[in-house]
């Protein structure tokens, strides 16, 4: 990663907590509904792993806290807000809403909702990347609680024993929902687990963009080789709740303080201010730019769209005109 | 025409659409060396290799999940799932991925799987490996839920099953599969919505699905012959979506209707088929439609109780019996 490109991220980052941030203050106001869950304080996870990746080109998937790794693939901030909103004009047409942004034109093929369901969906693309014989790869990026679920277990055996191209990113904010992870996993250590499927595995700092970035290098070059599935522990934090009906009570203020000392965003503004690279006044300056591009393009274009048509309702269920459903060509 | 079994015409399908498309793939629980637990399988692990006709491990939920996933690249799997009542493991991949994600991608995602287990009640094998649960899927919105009962329906929905571009259940039975039938030499794509007359008649019409097809087609011949009554028969093979006006149609000839269905009968086919008639044509009944299921119980291992939990053509031609007062 040369100046330019830390620089870039660094930007990318910022941009990536002011949209989260926003959204936090749109769901206040009752602008986005539902569930809604945000990226605050991981922000190095994604954007470390998928710089070394190809994004836009390798298959990406992840949980219901999925709004930056969209943005990171290619997918038009506008059209993830329009979604949030609800609006027509959303990447999942306002039908999928936060836990749902999906945008295929990018290779990014959805937020899931129900914890631990990408695993072998995640699989599932490497085994068709294979078939396929491009040197893609299949990139799944889940929290630490979805390794409890038994399709965890069953992915990891399946992408070892056919070899599969996946990447497994696990970042690891210390909770599940409301409960901190030693009080519901008998190993902490999340890369210790891949060990029982003899899948190649690292623990590395989620918050220091550049440490994601050189590990997901190796992770990404390993599989990309066709050696095989690997597995990626990230240490990160989320800043907020859970979700926004999260009180968030469960943790100390001390823990919260600790973290917010490792923000990802301000450890690679120092390091560049350190090096000559960057001044604050540079920093606040690219600040200021995007908060104005989130209120007067982003949130303007997702409050000017239009609603879906109730007449619409019934569409995208199942194929339209599928001549297979009448017997086809007979 | 020639003529063959339930098990070879499944197996024929397969043949074909893996021959016609290199993106074909098959996966389930000893399909491959071993050859399918019902031959559906047999010989296609020798034909195509271990990259296409894949042995997975026990482990349901995850392998429809991958096999979802890779469709999603344009791959198109058929997932056999040994028995049905291990499919239970394999709902949350079906419904919350593949059924949901045309829907909540707004159209930009598809999973065209095709997702085939054995159903029914076979001999004896006890509440776990007896389940009848067509009634589970035809539930849900995105999935479309086709039924054979005959080779020549097995063959032509597995073929069109393949190539629709919605994920697809194929409710295939323990005891069908070495059932003889005819099955067109020439390729024949079956049609996945609709409903068949297998037997015309004017003074009631019986609808069953899969097993539950014989036993009516037995019962019009009893009825027929015994009491003078002229059955028609319908065989619903699509259960989801079901063929309203195809049931209307018939109701409104006969204005008598009895379902025929292997489960229980709480939230199932007859339930639906009911709920039809009534929305379509109530005033053209001249009797309340019956429903003839099984009783509401885990199936039992006992060879009378279990015979007992299960309805067949006697009971159906019971039912028509009294419903005339005969």
């Amino acid at each position: 990663m040369n100046v330019a490109d830390k620089k870039r991220l660094l930007r990318e980052m910022l941009f990536a907590r002011r949209f989260e941030e926003r959204c936090y203050e749109a769901y206040v106001e009752r602008k986005i509904g539902g569930f809604l869950h945000l990226y605050s304080g991981e922000e190095a996870c994604a954007h470390g792993v998928l710089e070394a990746a190809r994004p836009g080109d390798d298959y990406v998937i992840t949980g219901y806290r999925d709004h930056i790794h969209a943005i990171k693939c290619g997918a038009d901030p506008k059209k993830v807000m329009a979604e949030l909103y609800g609006k027509e004009t959303g990447s999942s047409r306002g039908r999928g809403g936060s836990m749902h942004i999906f945008d295929v034109e990018h290779h990014f093929m959805g937020g899931y909702a129900l914890v631990g369901g990408p695993f072998p969906l995640a699989a599932g693309m490497a085994k068709a990347i294979k078939m396929k014989g491009t040197d893609q790869i299949s990139i799944c990026f889940l929290g630490d609680a979805a390794n409890n679920q038994g399709t965890f277990h069953e992915s990891m055996n399946m992408a070892k024993i056919w070899n599969l191209p996946v990447l497994y990113v696990c970042e690891n904010n210390l909770y599940g929902i409301g409960t901190r992870i030693d009080r519901s996993t008998a190993v902490v250590d999340q890369y210790k687990r891949v060990s029982g499927y003899d899948i190649p595995s690292a623990q590395t700092d989620g918050q220091d963009v550049e440490a994601v970035y050189k590990a997901a290098k190796k992770a990404v070059d390993y599989v990309r080789s066709g050696k095989g599935p690997y597995f990626l522990e990230l240490m990160t934090y989320r800043y907020r709740g859970h979700s926004m009906s999260d009180s968030n009570a469960y943790r100390s203020k001390d823990e919260e303080r600790m973290w917010s000392k490792r923000d990802p965003i301000i450890l690679l503004r120092d390091r560049l201010i350190e090096a000559g690279e960057l001044t604050l006044d540079d920093y606040k300056a690219m600040d200021t730019e995007i908060l104005d591009e989130i209120e007067d393009e982003i949130i303007a274009f997702a409050e000017q769209s239009p609603e879906p048509r109730v007449e619409e309702l019934e569409k995208y269920c199942l194929a339209e005109n599928d001549p297979w459903v009448l017997g086809g060509g007979r | 025409m020639a003529e063959m079994m339930y098990w070879e015409a499944i197996r024929r399908a397969h043949d074909e659409e893996m021959a016609n498309d290199p993106m074909v793939i098959c996966m389930g629980e000893d399909i491959g060396v071993a050859g399918g637990t019902y031959k559906a399988t047999k010989g296609l692990y020798e034909k195509y290799g271990p990259e296409r006709v894949i042995d997975t491990p026990i482990s349901e939920n995850g392998y429809t999940g991958l096999g979802i996933g890779a469709s999603f690249l344009g791959v198109r799997p058929i997932i056999e799932i040994m028995s049905v009542n291990f499919a239970w493991l394999a709902m949350d991949q079906l419904f919350n991925s593949a059924a949901k994600v045309r829907y909540m991608s707004g159209g930009q995602l598809t999973a065209p799987i095709v997702m085939r287990s054995a159903g029914g009640t076979a001999h004896q094998l006890g509440a776990q490996h007896s389940a009848r649960m067509e009634k589970v899927f035809m539930g849900i919105a995105g999935l479309r839920v086709v039924t054979p009962s005959t080779p020549k329906q097995a063959y032509g929905l597995l073929k069109s099953a393949v190539r629709c571009n919605d994920p697809v259940y194929i409710n295939e039975h323990e005891l069908m599969y070495n059932m003889k039938g005819e099955v067109p030499d020439e390729e024949f794509f079956h049609p996945l919505e609709g409903s068949d007359v297998v037997r015309e008649g004017h003074d009631v019409t019986l609808f069953g699905y899969n097993i539950s097809v014989h036993w009516c087609l037995q019962a019009a011949d009893i009825l027929s012959k015994q009491f003078g009554i002229e059955a028609e028969v319908i065989d619903l093979y699509a259960l989801s979506p079901l063929d309203r006006a195809g049931i209307a149609a018939s109701v409104r000839k006969t204005h008598r209707a009895v379902i025929a269905e292997e489960a229980e009968p709480c939230v199932g086919v007859g339930a639906e088929v009911m709920a039809i008639i009534n929305e379509e044509c109530f005033f053209e009944l001249d009797a309340p439609p019956v429903r003839v299921s099984a009783v509401n119980v885990p199936i039992p291992y006992n060879h009378t109780l279990e015979k007992a939990a299960i309805p067949n053509a006697n009971d159906v031609v019971a039912a028509v019996r009294k419903m005339f007062g005969k």
